[in-house]
């Protein structure tokens, strides 16, 4: 179950190196993205997609907003 | 899927744009507010007396003082018009013109001109999405020679 997470937990995750993985359509993420966020829609999402991840990292997913 | 760590960023991508941290992609280079925006307006507390306020505005020749908390939260704005009809010795609090309009720090330049043209506005505050100041951004920051019209 991921643990919810803001800005601040956010900057602090990506300091300690964690993997942040945009779920939005390809479209989007390419017009714009967090940083050096990977992008996997969330569509795509599944084991194989996923095995691209360092899991002993942090994961930060994220979307546009809280919807 | 076998992870030790995982987060759900809740307020996403668009809070982090709105609180002016960088982005990348083809979008990544359109001007904003947020890069445009005066990051020297002289700022000042409520509780401050006008006086005070002035000599700041005085020194660092601006017309505008913007009044925050110790959070840098913005409450309001003192124009020079405000100074002229109160006393010194006045609480800016008591001066200050209260919850003015503010933009965040993504929304494109152009946009955000071409509404201060329609309304006639000469300046607007640039804050992040919690309302903390980043900025003033004035017209003439907005207006840029227009390549094409030569």
């Amino acid at each position: 179950m991921p643990k919810d997470a803001f800005r601040d937990d956010v900057l602090r995750l990506v300091e300690e190196g964690a993997q942040l993985v945009e779920v939005l359509p390809r479209e989007e993420y390419e017009e714009g993205h967090l940083p050096g966020a990977v992008n996997i829609p969330l569509k795509e999402l599944d084991r194989e997609s996923a095995a691209r991840l360092r899991r002993e990292e942090p994961v930060v997913v994220y979307c546009y907003d809280y919807l | 899927m076998g992870f030790e760590r995982i987060y759900d960023y809740v307020p996403g991508k668009a809070d982090w744009s709105a609180s002016g941290l960088p982005t990348e992609g083809t979008l990544a280079d359109v001007p904003t507010v947020g890069g445009a925006a005066r990051r020297d307006v002289p700022t000042c507390g409520p509780s401050e007396k006008v006086a005070e306020a002035r000599e700041r505005m005085i020194a660092t020749r601006w017309d505008r003082c913007v009044v925050v908390n110790g959070e840098r939260v913005v409450l309001g704005v003192l124009r020079e018009k405000d100074l002229a009809l109160s006393y010194s010795e006045a609480s800016v609090e008591s001066a200050m013109r209260n919850g003015p309009a503010t933009f965040r720090p993504d929304e494109p330049v152009e946009k955000v001109a071409k509404r201060m043209r329609e309304r006639g506005v000469s300046s607007v505050l640039v804050t992040t999405s919690d309302g903390k100041l980043v900025g003033m951004l004035r017209r003439e920051e907005t207006e840029w020679p227009d390549p094409a019209r030569d």
